[in-house]
């Protein structure tokens, strides 16, 4: 089976708009995962339950909100336009906003578990043994934190290829705009004799998302290469 | 020199420790709960106490007066905890050099090839530590601790987790290093056999406070510290030579201000120092010379005091040359010898009962 150019624009699309949530919202991710795991603080229930509120939500909902705050006329739309340039509303951007909003709960849970089954006293022995904070942290506790940070980048990458609630509400479905798969698949199912592209369309998401999988595993294998890193 | 004055408050724990050590090795003794660790953990930059001040080697590593509150990574003292805490991420190498890399160039005295010959480490350097037994593990945790470069060697229980044969290799190790390298250890220990094997100056720790500092002979044989110290396992510490080998028995000859004790095959060269400790329940007395004994240490002594609590156990404090020694005998056959201060008693000491544990290089 090959691919017809308008399958190719929806698949590099989706990958694009997953890659770029992943990957802009991972630092973040692991920012807070280590906040919730590491700190008590006032403040910290709402915290977990804001990072959580995409989990429980209807996906229109969350881009419903996101429309209202990033749209042009929101708040911080307006604000990211008129100072930055940076326009969600109804570009792929605003694709990959809405999928990192969505993968967020999934990718800071996986993360601050991770945190959380670290034995504290190994940072401690990495202090004493000349450690400053920052280097502890990049040498032994995000290291030590990979199965998790792999979990949490798969279980984000997928939700972001499936996303589809909140991209349709906050940036439409435009063909090789904001088009990402599932929208393309709804539109063909909505389209009289779309059976057939709607069918093959399923098939190369199935196959993404194994190839997510496996890719994941494979680096979770490739670990123990870690242990010959220096210093 | 360790001088230390630090008032802490944990919870309901109130730690209020001052002393002044300068020995190559410090113990810290006490039972658990009496605060050893949170010591530990206060000398290391772990925790911060209240006020107070810590100065190692002439260096301030906190004085609240003056608001020096240095950090764990700029204190150096290399920390040498109960489990062994490698990094499971890491292989043994790199567990070694990760305080290595991190100690400016112009202090790195201690050389990587030096401790893992010293240390026996080198066919271990590419295996992970999942895949090391116990001894091993805390071989390369104290090797890690070193090559940081320290000031000073914090062991908290450095063989608590592990079993006895593991004990006696690690400890072996510990001693080859304190003779070695020079640097100053403070080791802490609810073991008194530990203790006093290699500590030269015991800080007797409980209920927060330092309630004796001195020589280990001294404070462990002190009547009035038995409650911290242990009655049953209340003892003698002596520093000896080693005067000779009989190979045909496996006999050692170790001599001492006062006598000469024969003890089982001890693995040190004729000349070397070698502490022993004789328990007090160990030591039996007679008024004569007896003969057609298997036990093979019969030591003139005069006894020095008797310290009788009305219980079914006395002990006697005996002394051979300037050398005290303590036995436990029955309140009845003290009556009935009619033992009394000042008097010429002989003491038996059982060469069997000086294992190997109880001998160690001084």
């Amino acid at each position: 089976m090959s691919l017809t150019p308008d399958e190719l624009v929806t698949i590099l699309l989706s990958l694009k708009v997953a890659i770029v949530s992943v990957v802009f919202s991972l630092p973040v991710a692991i920012g807070i995962a280590y906040v919730l795991a590491r700190f008590e603080f006032p403040g910290k229930t709402l915290l977990d339950a804001l990072v959580h509120l995409p989990l429980v939500l209807p996906p229109v909902v969350v881009g419903f909100a996101l429309l209202a705050l990033f749209g042009r006329h929101g708040p911080i739309g307006a604000w990211l336009e008129d100072w930055f340039g940076i326009v969600f509303a109804f570009r792929w951007t605003g694709a990959a906003l809405a999928a990192a909003i969505m993968g967020f709960p999934l990718m800071v849970r996986a993360i601050r578990l991770s945190f959380s089954a670290i034995d504290r006293r190994l940072e401690t022995v990495a202090r004493t043994l000349g450690g400053s904070r920052i280097w502890v942290f990049v040498s032994v506790t995000l290291p030590l934190a990979l199965p998790g940070l792999i979990t949490g980048i798969v279980l984000s990458f997928a939700r972001s290829l499936g996303e589809f609630g909140a991209t349709i509400t906050f940036v439409a479905n435009i063909p090789g705009e904001t088009q990402t798969l599932p929208l393309a698949i709804y539109t063909y199912i909505q389209t009289p004799s779309g059976d057939l592209q709607a069918l093959r369309l399923s098939v190369i998401a199935v196959v993404l998302s194994v190839a997510a999988l496996i890719a994941a595993e494979w680096i979770a294998r490739r670990k123990p290469l870690l242990h010959g890193s220096r210093s | 020199m360790i001088d230390v004055d630090v008032t802490q408050r944990l919870g309901d724990f109130r730690l209020d420790v001052a002393f002044q050590a300068d020995a190559p090795i410090v113990g810290l003794f006490g039972r658990s709960g009496s605060g050893k660790t949170s010591l530990v953990n206060a000398l290391a930059g772990i925790t911060r106490p209240l006020r107070g001040r810590i100065v190692v080697n002439g260096e301030t590593l906190f004085d609240s007066e003056r608001g020096i509150d240095l950090p764990p990574e700029r204190r150096r003292l290399g920390y040498v905890f109960q489990d062994d805490l490698l990094f499971p991420h890491l292989h043994v190498e790199a567990n070694l050099l990760y305080g290595y890399h991190r100690a400016p160039s112009s202090s790195r005295v201690i050389e990587p090839g030096h401790i893992i010959e010293l240390l026996g480490l080198r066919r271990l350097l590419q295996r992970l530590p999942d895949a090391l037994s116990g001894g091993e593990k805390q071989r390369i945790a104290i090797g890690r601790a070193l090559l940081a470069q320290p000031r000073l060697l914090l062991m908290d229980e450095p063989l608590a987790s592990l079993d006895l044969p593991r004990r006696d290799e690690v400890l072996r190790y510990i001693e080859l290093l304190r003779d070695d390298l020079a640097i100053p250890i403070v080791y802490v220990s609810h073991s008194i056999v530990e203790i006093t094997r290699l500590s030269d100056t015991v800080v007797l720790l409980s209920e927060g406070k330092a309630i004796a500092v001195g020589e280990v002979d001294e404070v462990m044989g002190r009547h009035d510290l038995r409650p911290q110290t242990g009655r049953y396992e209340a003892g003698a510490v002596i520093d000896t030579v080693v005067g000779d080998h009989d190979l045909e028995y496996g006999l050692t000859t170790l001599r001492f201000d006062g006598g000469e004790l024969i003890v089982p095959n001890v693995e040190a060269l004729v000349g070397e120092r070698v502490r022993v400790r004789i328990r007090a329940r160990d030591v039996s007395l007679s008024l004569a010379r007896p003969a057609g004994l298997s036990i093979v240490n019969v030591l003139p002594a005069t006894l020095v005091a008797i310290d009788d609590d009305g219980g079914p156990i006395v002990e006697v404090e005996v002394r051979i040359g300037d050398t005290a020694l303590q036995a436990r005998i029955t309140r009845r056959s003290c009556v009935q010898l009619g033992l009394e201060e000042g008097q010429r008693v002989h003491a038996l000491i059982k060469a069997v009962s000086l294992d190997r544990r109880s001998v160690g290089y001084a």
